[in-house]
């Protein structure tokens, strides 16, 4: 026993962080969009990092229990009630058989994830519980979320030790801020300067071509030196593809693992969750940064959430 | 070895560029480097992804820094040694070719001034090296078509291709893994999947591989199709002379 579907939302899907070791395959790793949410989700709730949760986007899932666990919201802010009182993001919240958890549109952000003790009783495939939403594979049978499905738990608790202290004082995501910071590569000689300023110097917004492939940004054309067709290669998450159209292409993880158009940069690891917290309409800036400095703050941030999850292991 | 960069892909990736053209030769490169990448573990790589001139290689920036990291692939690819890495494996893919397992054979004869058996036979004469897998699962970049089949893509493409279509596209030749929108012209089908996520090994083959295409009857496509669905067809893997 454990969650029953009422309402799915506009795209709700099982993720975990991914299937590693078959792109060479041509299998998308997939996975949460935004890792740290779903990190910070699993740390509250005790699970490892790597856990599976649901993803849900611009508009969230209405939930039942069918069984009694500890849950954690986190990512973007989509108003969740649990029978019908509103409780706070980032806060583990022990539940019951019977309540109804309801998440509605996106206040703030695009992503939002649950986070449930223990887990998610659902297959792994190829390593992973992650849904791969083109190949049909994954998650729950393959497929995003829809009304009365039912996903029993893998190992659900009652409470968890120092409940009222798990949380994560409202994670202040810099929801306002706005420029990504970038590396340069992998073929950004394929570009001229004037393209190079452009590309770092204007303003750029999300469109509503956006998908757990990829997100297609508008703005000024980024000028190539005379083509922007490449030997195919693989691609990174987070990289940014320029078509022939001239118009950035930031790569998710739903992305094909590679790809023929020139990439001039890539999101560092530790600005992709911003990023794909913007939705349609948002503006955003490039800012390069250089592959040390992008390390530091990967190592960094790294170390925030094993200092969150010594602190929650700690917990009595 | 001259000539190779390590091109940085963002925080946790690194492309080895091994040139900037298609060829057996750099790809053979690309894979040695891979199969070194595969047995000798190096800590904090996580995954590796072969294409036809460069070896995507993902790891974790906690583990090894980039600095650290190219400084070890330098030493691994002063050790390639290409020639033992070549796969030797040719895998036979069976092929019922034309008529409704072959849409476009027709059309493919028609534009290259071949009759449909002479498109059959040298699609089947010889053996294509697997460059890289990507855009679908299992999906092959196939090298070495016979130039004389070189046949346009369709000017509309098709919403559907079903699984086990075998196509010419351009210069290329290719089977669709799983059904997809396509572009390429249909010449024949084969009963076995290349990709089947139930399957202990989920993929057919990869990078580094062969293929050779068999030609068979209409009755022999459908008694593998049955063991295929049985999961009791093993496609035949020939050593290759290198």
């Amino acid at each position: 026993m454990g969650i029953k579907i009422l309402n799915p939302g506009l795209l709700t899907s099982i993720q975990d962080l991914g299937r590693v070791g078959y792109q060479k395959f041509g299998i998308s790793p997939s996975g949460a969009l935004d890792q740290t949410a779903l990190k910070t989700a699993n740390l509250l709730v005790n699970n490892s990092m790597g856990e599976a949760a649901l993803e849900m986007t611009l508009m969230g899932a209405v939930i039942e229990f069918t069984a009694s666990n500890v849950i954690a919201v986190t990512g973007g802010n989509f108003s969740p009630t649990l029978n019908d009182s509103p409780i706070p993001l980032y806060t583990a919240i022990a539940v019951k058989a019977g309540d109804t958890l309801a998440l509605g549109v996106a206040k703030t952000g695009c992503r939002s994830y649950i986070a449930f003790s223990g887990g998610l009783d659902v297959p792994v495939v190829m390593g992973s519980k992650s849904t791969n939403l083109k190949c049909k594979l994954g998650g729950y049978q393959g497929r995003q979320l829809r009304m009365y499905d039912e996903i029993p738990f893998a190992a659900p608790v009652e409470t968890l030790p120092g409940l009222s202290q798990r949380i994560v004082p409202y994670y202040k995501r810099e929801e306002k801020v706005n420029t990504l910071s970038v590396v340069l590569g992998l073929q950004t000689e394929y570009f001229t300067a004037k393209g190079m300023e452009t590309f770092f110097g204007e303003e750029y917004t999300v469109t509503n071509r956006s998908d757990r492939m990829g997100c297609n940004l508008d703005g000024p054309v980024i000028e190539y030196q005379s083509k922007a067709d490449i030997i195919s290669d693989g691609i990174p998450f987070g990289g940014i593809q320029i078509p022939n159209g001239g118009k950035p292409i930031i790569m998710l993880s739903d992305r094909q693992t590679t790809g023929g158009y020139a990439k001039i940069a890539t999101v560092i690891s530790a600005d992709i969750p911003l990023f794909v917290q913007r939705k349609m309409g948002d503006k955003i800036r490039f800012k390069e940064v250089s592959i040390e400095q992008a390390q530091e703050i990967y190592t960094e941030e790294a170390s925030k959430l094993e200092e969150l999850q010594k602190k929650l292991l700690h917990l009595k | 070895m001259p000539d190779i960069k390590y091109l940085i892909a963002g925080d946790s990736s690194i492309s080895v560029e091994f040139g900037n053209e298609i060829s057996e030769e750099i790809n053979g490169k690309v894979l040695a480097l891979n199969d070194i990448l595969l047995t000798n573990h190096v800590k904090g790589v996580t995954e590796t992804v072969p294409t036809y001139r460069s070896l995507l290689v993902y790891y974790d920036p906690c583990v090894i820094g980039y600095n650290k990291l190219v400084g070890k692939l330098k030493r691994l690819t002063c050790r390639l040694n290409t020639a033992s890495a070549a796969s030797k494996r040719i895998i036979e893919i069976p092929v019922c070719y034309g008529g409704t397992f072959g849409e476009d054979l027709n059309d493919v004869a028609e534009y290259t001034h071949l009759s449909n058996d002479e498109v059959i036979q040298r699609h089947c004469s010889h053996d294509y090296l697997i460059y890289m897998l990507g855009f679908l699962p299992g999906f092959v970049y196939l090298g070495g078509m016979d130039s004389k089949l070189n046949t346009p893509r369709l000017n509309t493409p098709r919403a559907k291709i079903p699984a086990g279509a075998v196509a010419i596209g351009g210069e290329q030749t290719g089977i669709y893994p799983m059904p997809s929108p396509g572009g390429w012209r249909l010449i024949g089908t084969t009963p076995v999947k290349p990709y089947d996520p139930d399957r202990k090994e989920p993929i057919l083959y990869r990078a580094g591989d062969h293929i050779r295409f068999k030609p068979i009857t209409e009755e022999a496509f459908y008694e593998i199709q049955a063991l295929v669905e049985k999961d009791e067809y093993q496609c035949a893997i020939i050593e290759r002379d290198t």
